[in-house]
């Protein structure tokens, strides 16, 4: 399997080429809404303004794009050791759930103490769910894209089981929810802003995995087993933990975003977990080319397309599934642009 | 109307297995030849979702549900087409682009779709294979639709004509090595490219079913997963069309299992008898599958199994 | 053939596909400039606002609203319950200047609550069976119908219609309204048949087509020849009722051209009533009550006219009950009142009219109902 992630084959050529594709699949999608009747100028000025027009519509950008950080961790760090794992929406969810059950056993404990347990708890199932998925392709050779997909439903079954039935609020008797973490266990807002701490969790997890991937003898080593896990088992490198770590990391991530869906939004499990952001995830990792630091920024560019999809709603009278043909168009269009690269001379000497 | 208690749950398995497999089929039969040249397409739950918009939308425009599904197959059709033209492209991965192809696919169907989850379209007809017997549930059971027999029909044809045909040759050439196709003088992404338009095909055909047989109704939530079901369902099956039908079957039946349940007082742990089919596709490939060999039947160039 | 002529015309649909949205960017700065003198309400659905069903019922009544002068709408579809619709809302006040914001899903409410705490001069509302408590924004509010009474009707005119006796009700969650739903309408329907049963599915979410259609097929196959449902879109469930050969009876809004054979009258809302009188009010500077309900009564739920199948002792029945809901003078939750497990709900004297809060939480089945609370 051919090498997802990889250093950027230069600085320039890994900004101009997906600018280019953006602006080319911009150019599509304007064609598209003119289709449609709407004016396309109004509509690219409508998603600045949704997206980064004023301080609220940033803020608003910022929280849909702080989940989608996370759960683009799920896909980007196993294409670091070749693996394409799409069990981004099932390890949210397995963590949120695994969030609720942590608070609930540690009932008068500090709320410090409690929250740190359940970002432990959430990363911890979250990465277990993941390394399931990398560890029955390591093991048994089973497919990880195909399993962590099946992961994903039985996950959203598993959790509705569980708030149905053993993890069930009796007190909540209109819908179907799990207990409450309590009000105080709730970790809320970065001050100053209207963004829940998702955000700083995201950019720091993006961060940190991004060091590890770059700068470490680990992060070196999975790369080589991204790179030719033949060339990785002759270099003496143990191929099975590398990749089993690294799914866990990945799975941690995608747990963590659940634990925050929990401590920062719902305070409760509930089928509302289940709004797609492991699936956006994957896009956002494909954008990003695998590589986390650049999850952060494609992220912000997705939470802000998500920002507007409202305003092309109220606005120009588009359908709601308008923010998912963009999607759809950016993601082809950026793939498509995958052959691109290394063909541009300008680049290569700049750079090699 | 005799009530039929306990024997109501085998009877409503099998008459769900009948009523909900089609489009499993279809979906399934169609990513099989596309494996089968060596790519994956994991798009196909957009392309169903597309079929099933456009199949309806078409019938209802001009009240031809025939045309419905000739539409849903073209609309398929270009789906796959894309998928073929962008992976024939170096270094781009088919999983990805099948991914994109699915988020692309359900916005441009949940977009178009709009206009069209209001209004009723025509049906497709159903052949009564029940007449024979004197319970209306039974009757109901075996009330089958033409499309239907289409798949049971193309599942061993499809099974002979890629052992035995030319383009069946070209196609698993292809699919186990594009270097020794290559040699062979087979053009490999012009057969792939093939390949994907003709799974595109019948997955936008697997789509028509819902939305104008069963349960014969647009909205942006019909397809719950199917298409993407369909894919987990052609490892499963083997890569192999014939077992892809009894496949789809178990998996709609899997899904009339609820329900039927219910329906006789059984009503524990109902989310987890919906999660049946994922859990059942998961155990069998871990006990099939091998870390030292690849699949029995899979592609050799399949990026899923190598 | 079949008509196409159902619902929507073939016509205004061509026009919908081909129209899109031209014109409304063009008017956007008028209409924004002039936007300070109006009231501009928004609204927010979970689902699809044409779905034959929940959603398509509220975006009725904010069509409604449409056609009051000075009054301008922006409505938002298929927002998740998640802080996506604090951001809606937010979104609609900060850019819009919405002054009054509709929150159409029961999951909205907490959401809905964080909200308006921040803004206090936008009135918010919430549509379910949610209660406002002391502590709670004062700009905050709910409002629900009685559709369980529609639905009593409706059991009624199954009662009679019905020639097993047996009843289906297809429910996506057993939750309290689903429940009263059930009850109401197994009710409704003993009082004509007293060995009536009604088997309940409950098909584990609020939209699945492929579940909904096997669960029809399934109540059918049991000899059961009534359906009805609560789920978001019904239009699946009366459908194949239809398709089966069994009557059917709709809910949340008129299905009666998706059955012409088997519908036999349906529970509905009437929103627009209630979305015009907060609009009213607020305009006319008057305050409302946290808590809004009624029924038949008060005119936010109706009953489809009966069909063609619906006798005509059935008619004069159910109309005889509508006119106890009508006066005020009829209870549906009197003692003494058994569950399905044989144990006393609601002990013999004792009873609870509808605005009783404690209905808004029932948790039980009634006798006469097969199937658990429990999914």
């Amino acid at each position: 399997m051919r090498p997802l992630g990889g250093k950027p084959r230069g600085a320039a050529e890994a900004l101009i080429i997906p600018a280019g594709a953006l602006a080319v699949s911009l150019i599509l999608f304007g064609i598209f809404v003119a289709f449609a009747g709407a004016n396309p100028l109004a509509v690219y000025r409508t998603i600045y303004r949704g997206a980064f027009g004023s301080w609220f519509s940033w803020q608003n950008t910022l929280q849909r794009a702080a989940p989608l950080m996370l759960t683009a961790l799920c896909t980007a760090l196993p294409a670091q050791v070749g693996l394409i794992v799409i069990g981004g929406e099932g390890a949210l969810v397995i963590g949120a759930v695994a969030t609720v059950a942590m608070a609930a056993v540690l009932p008068g404990v500090p709320p410090p103490a409690v929250v740190a347990a359940m970002l432990l708890a959430g990363m911890g199932a979250g990465g277990l769910w993941i390394a399931l998925a990398g560890g029955l392709r390591h093991y048994r050779g089973v497919n990880e894209t195909i399993s962590s997909l099946l992961l994903n439903y039985i996950a959203i079954a598993l959790m509705n089981h569980l708030v149905t039935g053993p993890m069930r609020d009796p007190a909540i008797v209109h819908r179907p929810s799990s207990w409450h973490v309590g009000e105080p266990n709730m970790i809320g807002l970065i001050p100053g802003m209207d963004v829940h701490w998702g955000l700083v969790f995201g950019v720091v997890a993006c961060a940190v995995t991004w060091v590890l991937m770059e700068h470490t003898v680990f992060g070196f080593g999975a790369r080589v087993v991204g790179g030719n896990t033949r060339a990785a088992r002759i270099a003496g490198l143990s191929v099975g933990r590398l990749a089993l770590i690294t799914c866990f990391i990945a799975g941690a991530a995608a747990g963590l975003a659940g634990m925050t869906e929990i401590a920062a939004v719902h305070g409760r499990a509930s089928s509302s977990l289940v709004a797609g952001y492991g699936y956006t995830g994957i896009l956002v990792a494909f954008l990003a080319r695998q590589n986390p630091l650049a999850v952060i920024p494609v992220a912000i560019l997705l939470g802000g397309i998500e920002a507007s999809g409202g305003l092309m709603q109220r606005w120009h009278d588009l359908p709601d599934a308008t923010v998912l043909v963009v999607r759809g168009i950016i993601f082809l269009v950026i793939l498509a642009s995958e052959p691109l690269y290394g063909r541009f001379r300008i680049f290569q000497q700049r750079t090699a | 109307m005799e009530a039929l208690g306990w024997w109501g749950v085998p009877l409503a398995v099998l008459g769900g297995a009948i009523r909900a497999s089609t489009p499993f089929l279809f979906v399934s039969l169609g990513e099989c030849l596309t494996e089968k040249s060596g790519r994956i397409n994991l798009g196909l739950e957009g392309t169903l979702v597309m079929g099933a918009m456009s199949g309806y939308g078409i019938a209802y425009l001009t009240g031809w549900p025939w045309l419905g599904v000739v539409v849903a197959g073209s609309s398929g059709m270009a789906l796959g087409a894309l998928h073929g033209v962008v992976c024939s492209r170096p270094r781009v991965n088919d999983i990805a682009v099948g991914i994109a192809l699915m988020l692309f696919g359900l916005g441009l169907a949940f977009y178009l779709g709009k206009p069209f989850i209001q209004p009723k379209a025509p049906r497709l007809p159903a052949i009564d294979l029940g007449w024979w017997s004197s319970s209306p549930q039974v009757r109901a059971a075996l009330e089958v639709n033409v499309l239907f027999i289409v798949g049971a029909v193309l599942a061993p044809a499809l099974l002979w004509a890629l052992n035995n045909t030319r383009w069946g040759l070209a196609v698993r050439a292809v699919g186990d090595s594009a270097d020794a196709a290559r040699a062979m003088g087979y053009p490999v992404n012009r057969v792939r490219l093939l390949s994907t338009v003709a799974g595109g095909f019948l997955a936008g055909i697997g789509g028509s079913f819902l939305s104008l047989y069963y349960p014969g109704s647009w909205n942006e939530a019909l397809s719950s997963g199917q298409g993407l079901m369909a894919v987990a369902l052609v490892i499963f099956a083997r890569w192999d069309p014939v077992l892809c039908f009894f496949a789809a079957l178990l998996f709609g039946g899997a899904g009339a299992l609820g329900p039927a349940l219910q329906s006789v007082g059984i009503t524990w742990g109902y989310y987890l008898f919906n999660a049946a089919p994922y859990v059942l596709t998961l155990l069998i490939m871990i006990a099939t599958s091998s870390t030292r060999r690849t699949l029995i039947g899979a592609p050799g160039e399949l990026s899923v199994t190598k | 053939m079949m008509s196409v002529q159902d619902g929507i015309s073939r016509r205004s649909v061509l026009k919908m596909m081909a129209a899109g949205a031209t014109g409304v960017a063009a008017s956007l700065e008028v209409s924004r400039a002039s936007a300070a003198a109006r009231l501009v309400v928004g609204a927010a659905y979970v689902g699809p606002k044409d779905d034959y069903g929940w959603n398509q019922g509220h975006a009725q009544g904010v069509a409604a609203l449409k056609q009051i002068d000075g009054v301008k709408v922006v409505e938002e579809e298929n927002v998740p319950e998640t802080i996506q619709i604090q951001k809606t809302m937010e979104s609609m006040i900060s850019l819009d200047g919405a002054g009054l914001v509709f929150a159409t899903s029961f999951g909205y409410w907490e959401h809905m609550l964080k909200v308006a705490a921040k803004h206090s001069k936008v009135q918010f509302l919430h549509a379910g069976p949610t209660v406002w408590k002391d502590g709670m924004p004062t700009n905050a509010g709910s409002y629900n119908g009685y559709i369980d009474e529609a639905q009593y009707i409706a059991g009624i005119v199954a009662g009679y219609t019905s020639k097993t006796g047996k009843l289906g009700f297809v429910g996506a969650k057993p939750y309290p309204a689903s429940l009263r739903n059930i009850n109401s309408f197994t009710l409704g329907a003993r009082t004509v048949n007293p060995k009536a049963t009604t088997q309940v599915i409950f098909t584990g979410d609020w939209v699945l087509p492929v579940k909904e259609a096997e669960a029809v097929n399934s109540l059918a196959d049991q000899g059961i020849d009534v359906v009805t449902c609560h789920v978001d879109s019904p239009k699946v469930v009366i459908e194949t009722a239809e398709k089966r050969g069994i009557f059917s009876s709709g809910y949340h809004v008129n299905q009666a051209t998706l059955a012409p054979r088997g519908y036999l009258t349906g529970a509905e809302w009437n929103w627009p009533k209630v979305y015009t009188d907060y609009v009213n009010w607020l305009r006319e500077g008057k305050t409302w009550p946290h808590l809004r309900r009624g029924g038949l009564k008060e005119g936010i739920v109706r009953n489809a006219s009966y069909g063609r199948p619906v006798s005509e002792p059935a008619r004069k029945h159910a109309d005889r009950a509508k006119a106890g809901f009508m006066d005020g003078t009829f209870v549906i939750y009197k003692g003494p009142m058994k569950d399905n497990t044989g144990k006393t709900v609601i002990a013999a004297g004792k009873s609870h009219g509808q605005i009783d809060v404690w209905l808004e939480s029932m948790d039980w089945l009634v006798e006469g109902v097969t199937g658990s609370t429990r999914s």
